[in-house]
């Protein structure tokens, strides 16, 4: 773990707000000439604390108003490997989110789908088809914030 | 805004890799760089494209513990959602809250240094917020797949 002193966060605190601050505009708001936020940043790159840097689109005017946290138990447990189910459901592009997880499910999933019927279509074509997949639990997302 | 197959060409590329700059973009998507450049500020305009965000390796930072809780609420108080996201909202090591239609009615993320900070967010502040029927906690192992990628 590397050693972050106050700039460093500040630097970071930043970025947080606005992915897309230049070096001179992250420098500007924490009193550092262009050149040395430019190091702190590269820095901070090498160190793996920024993993990177993503585009932020807007879901909804893209035409994906549905949003499905899954939880999903896997059925037959060592008989699939984890490695079977995590690569398939890896694999289907509606899926965002795959994290393996300790309690009342084996996996969380969080699924992007244009439509309630186009969720339904994922659910039964592609989720429910997956090896090893057990019990399916869906809950809709409503708000976030 | 109607988006055309160039403009659906040049999220995908963007949503490959954000730090592209107009004229790499330019060139891998067939343009020349003053039109690529004026339909990615179109985008813009138009709030398709919201802006940039970096990721963060939290465990880097010091916070190696991520723990999701599934929480049903107490619903014969009109007011329990409201009054319980408000207070929710103001514990610091809450990452993320969703109202979710299904099971359960809210999901946050909770994310803290180790088990006994956990442990404490959870005795101190968790426990303690307005409406609570039943919670479920899922930690988390391991981070299979995590990208805000659309299928465009």
């Amino acid at each position: 773990m590397i050693d972050l002193d106050d700039t460093d966060r500040a630097i970071l605190q930043a970025l947080q707000r606005d992915g897309g601050l230049s070096a001179a505009a992250v420098g500007a708001l924490v009193g550092l000439s262009q050149p040395a936020a430019w190091r702190r940043i590269k820095r901070l790159e090498k160190a793996g604390v920024i993993l990177g840097r993503d585009i932020v689109l807007d879901r909804e005017k893209l035409g994906f108003d549905v949003v499905v946290y899954l939880g999903v138990k896997l059925a037959a447990k060592g008989r699939v490997g984890l490695e079977d189910f995590e690569r398939a459901v890896c694999a289907i592009p509606e899926v965002q989110v795959v994290q393996h997880v300790l309690g009342v499910y084996d996996y969380r999933l969080k699924v992007v789908a244009r439509d309630l019927s186009d969720f339904e279509r994922i659910l039964r074509r592609r989720i429910m088809t997956l090896p090893g997949v057990g019990d399916v639990e869906s809950n809709v997302l409503l708000s976030e914030g | 805004m109607r988006l055309d197959d160039i403009d659906r060409r040049l999220l995908r590329l963007l949503q490959e890799d954000a730090t592209l700059s107009t004229a790499d973009l330019a060139e891998q998507a067939g343009l020349s760089a003053g039109p690529c450049w004026r339909r990615i500020e179109k985008m813009e305009t138009a709030g398709v494209i919201k802006g940039r965000r970096i990721r963060l390796n939290h465990k880097a930072l010091g916070l190696g513990v991520e723990v999701f809780l599934r929480i049903t609420l107490d619903k014969t108080a009109g007011n329990a959602f409201d009054e319980f996201l408000r207070e929710a909202r103001k514990i610091p090591e809450v990452a993320g809250i969703q109202t979710l239609l299904g099971r359960v009615d809210v999901r946050m993320d909770v994310r803290a240094r180790d088990l006994a900070h956990y442990q404490d967010i959870y005795k101190t502040r968790i426990l303690a917020l307005p409406h609570l029927l039943d919670i479920e906690a899922l930690m988390l192992v391991s981070e299979v797949k995590n990208t805000e990628r659309l299928p465009i």
